[in-house]
């Protein structure tokens, strides 16, 4: 009988505590075959987040590390700079990196560093109970928005993709979605970009991936997918905002 | 080898520091600690190593996070307010039993203080320099040369114990030049099969955590931690004791203000005052056995620090007020002087 599914070696085959229907998993699983295909996960060094994929650590089958909320851009940079020749990457939450850890996602990323970053955008702060993100949308009810996110108090959600690739260390900055099979194997794809990158050592590579967050959206998980869809997409488009090897691009500029 | 060498504190201690197998630091300018990130900057890579200015002290302190993790020997230096931003990483590298040395050349405060020398994180270095229940090593140089040894040991003391160390300077040290011998270093092994470096598909993963949701998981392993606590309070506490045999008044003083102290002591004695010095090497663990060994005939102690009075508890502590101990600071930055301190050691010597 053929193998319909087989459990990537890069991630343990241990229960996950993700509410059901949150795309953390499918993020998760995508990841790790990258891992499996690239062959990577005994050079590879994950850091994880302070958000709902915290104990992430227990979940990929290569080395990890927990970073404080909002630093593994600079846990990753620790870890890249001692051992350059590993693979290594964080995977964080909206308020993780574009809120509390902003400024050492722009560093790391100006910096160029070869690292990986899995983006987790689902316009809300997960773990602590469904606040406003820096990524919360315009008029989105959370716990600390309860008449909608009004832009004339609040301000606007930060556009992570748009931000970074304006700085000449970024090699890679692409949105993607978990929504549908064709979107996964895309954002599955742009994960492989992403660390094909790092082994090229072409500069700091990151993936914004739409994901959903039924428990704190008050949606069932198939609504919450018609919202990535109908709501997200619209004000977060899908695709690459740059492609480029900073290395060249320095030789350019100098 | 041992060249003896007319350096800068603070360039002393980054050359030990590369001497002793630091691999890779991370810092954020602040005076008056600048000359470690200037000296490294250029010598670092030449000798096989990593320079990098990070974009905040908050962001040195998790690169040193990542490299420990990765069992490279690494280093971060500040001064005061940048130590306090450091403080959170700190407690997250103190709860991942990671080692590291970490350098506070310590400035005038609260706030933004000043940039003269002080002492006055004694307290946040000793008691509270993070979150949560733990300790990390404190050591008080009081001359270049301390600079350099202490540097050295903090790094082999960090990875015997697996836990931060730290070198509680101050701007005189960093700032004043002396001569000084750089020691032999002997490599020495120590097991970091703990380290997240990259399985190599030939062990289980390691993990590198400070999380523990269950809290008797938690409580386990805080109580594992205290009790290396307790070995290193047995172990690694250092003194320098300074004619103390008879000494009637014993000054207390830590890092450069003891060299003042010392001084104020000699003149004392010169005077016919029976007084002697206790300097604590060690800040944390403090050395309680070498100071109540050094105040056996003391009738009055007199505790000396640039701040407002931070090692008296400690002192007290120590010897169980038993002794009375009175107090002599300067603080803000401002520097006490050997006839300040002796006029002090006159007054408490006329009614012994
Ligand atoms: C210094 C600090 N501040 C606040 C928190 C509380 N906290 C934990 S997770 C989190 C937000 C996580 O949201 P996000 O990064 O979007 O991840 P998600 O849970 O949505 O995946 C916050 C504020 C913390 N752990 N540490
Ligand atoms: S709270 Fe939201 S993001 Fe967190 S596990 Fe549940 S569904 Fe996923
Ligand atoms: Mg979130």
């Amino acid at each position: 009988m053929a193998v319909a599914y087989k459990r990537p070696h890069a991630y343990c085959d241990v229960p996950t505590h993700y509410c059901p229907g949150c795309t953390h998993g499918i993020v998760h699983r995508i990841l790790s075959e990258v891992i499996d295909e690239m062959g990577i996960e005994g050079d590879t060094i994950g850091i994880c987040p302070v958000g709902c994929s915290v104990m992430a650590y227990d979940y990929f089958n290569c080395d990890m590390i927990e970073a404080p909320h909002g630093r593994a851009p600079a846990v990753a940079t620790g870890v890249k700079r001692a051992k350059p020749d590993s693979y290594v990457f964080t995977y964080q939450g909206d308020g993780d990196l574009a809120a509390i850890g902003t400024c050492e996602t722009v560093h790391a990323a100006t910096r160029g560093e070869n690292i990986v970053v899995i983006f987790i955008n689902n316009t809300t702060y997960g773990m602590t109970g469904g606040q406003m993100a820096p990524t919360t949308l315009p008029g989105q009810v959370t716990q600390t928005t309860p008449f909608g996110r009004d832009t004339s108090v609040q301000g606007f959600p930060v556009k992570v993709c748009e931000m970074l690739s304006t700085l000449s260390g970024t090699a890679l900055a692409q949105r993607v979605a978990v929504d549908s099979v064709p979107h996964i194997n895309e954002a599955k794809k742009a994960i492989r970009k992403a660390f094909e990158n790092q082994k090229e050592k072409r500069g700091f590579s990151i993936v914004e991936v739409l994901s959903t967050c039924p428990t704190n959206w008050g949606l069932s998980p198939v609504e919450a997918l018609d919202r990535l869809r109908n709501e997200m997409i619209p004000y977060y488009p899908l695709g690459v905002y740059k492609d480029v090897n900073v290395r060249e691009e320095g030789k350019e500029d100098a | 080898m041992s060249e003896r060498s007319l350096m800068k504190g603070n360039e002393a201690l980054a050359e030990a520091a590369m001497r002793a197998g630091c691999k890779c630091f991370f810092g954020y300018p602040i005076t008056p600690q600048t000359e470690i990130s200037a000296y490294l900057a250029k010598k670092m890579s030449a000798n096989g190593g990593l320079f990098l200015q990070a974009e905040s002290e908050i962001a040195a302190i998790n690169m040193v996070l990542g490299a420990a993790s990765t069992g490279t020997r690494c280093m971060t230096s500040s001064s005061s307010p940048g130590i306090s931003l450091k403080s959170e990483g700190i407690s997250y590298i103190a709860a991942s039993d990671l080692p590291c040395v970490i350098i506070n050349v310590q400035r005038g405060g609260p706030g933004l203080g000043g940039i003269q020398p002080s002492q006055a994180d004694y307290w946040q270095a000793t008691k509270g320099l993070g979150h949560g229940d733990f300790h990390i090593l404190v050591y008080a140089p009081a001359s270049v040369q301390e600079m350099v040894d202490m540097a050295v040991n903090a790094f082999d003391k960090a990875d015997q114990y697996r836990m931060p160390a730290m070198i509680l300077a101050d701007g005189l040290l960093g700032q004043m030049m002396e001569p000084v011998t750089f020691p032999e270093i002997k490599p020495m092994e120590y097991d970091k099969s703990w380290a997240a470096s990259g399985h190599k598909n030939k062990r289980e993963h390691n993990i590198i955590n400070s999380l523990f949701l269950t809290p008797e998981v938690l409580e386990n392993s805080v109580i594992e931690r205290f009790e290396r606590y307790r070995k290193i309070e047995e172990t690694e506490t250092d003194a320098e004791i300074y004619l103390c045999n008879d000494a009637d008044i014993v000054v207390c003083a830590f890092g450069a203000t003891a060299r003042v102290a010392k001084s104020a002591v000699n003149l004392a004695r010169g005077k016919g005052i029976k007084a002697g010095l206790f300097r604590p090497k060690t800040l944390w663990p403090f050395p309680v056995n070498e100071l109540k060994d050094a105040v056996k005939t003391a009738k009055k102690i007199l505790s000396v620090e640039m701040n407002m009075g931070q090692m008296i508890d400690d002192i007290k502590l120590a010897t169980e007020c038993k002794i009375p101990v009175s107090f002599f600071g300067r603080t803000g930055g401002v520097i006490p002087k050997p006839m300040e301190i002796l006029d002090k050691i006159v007054d408490l010597g006329g009614d012994i």
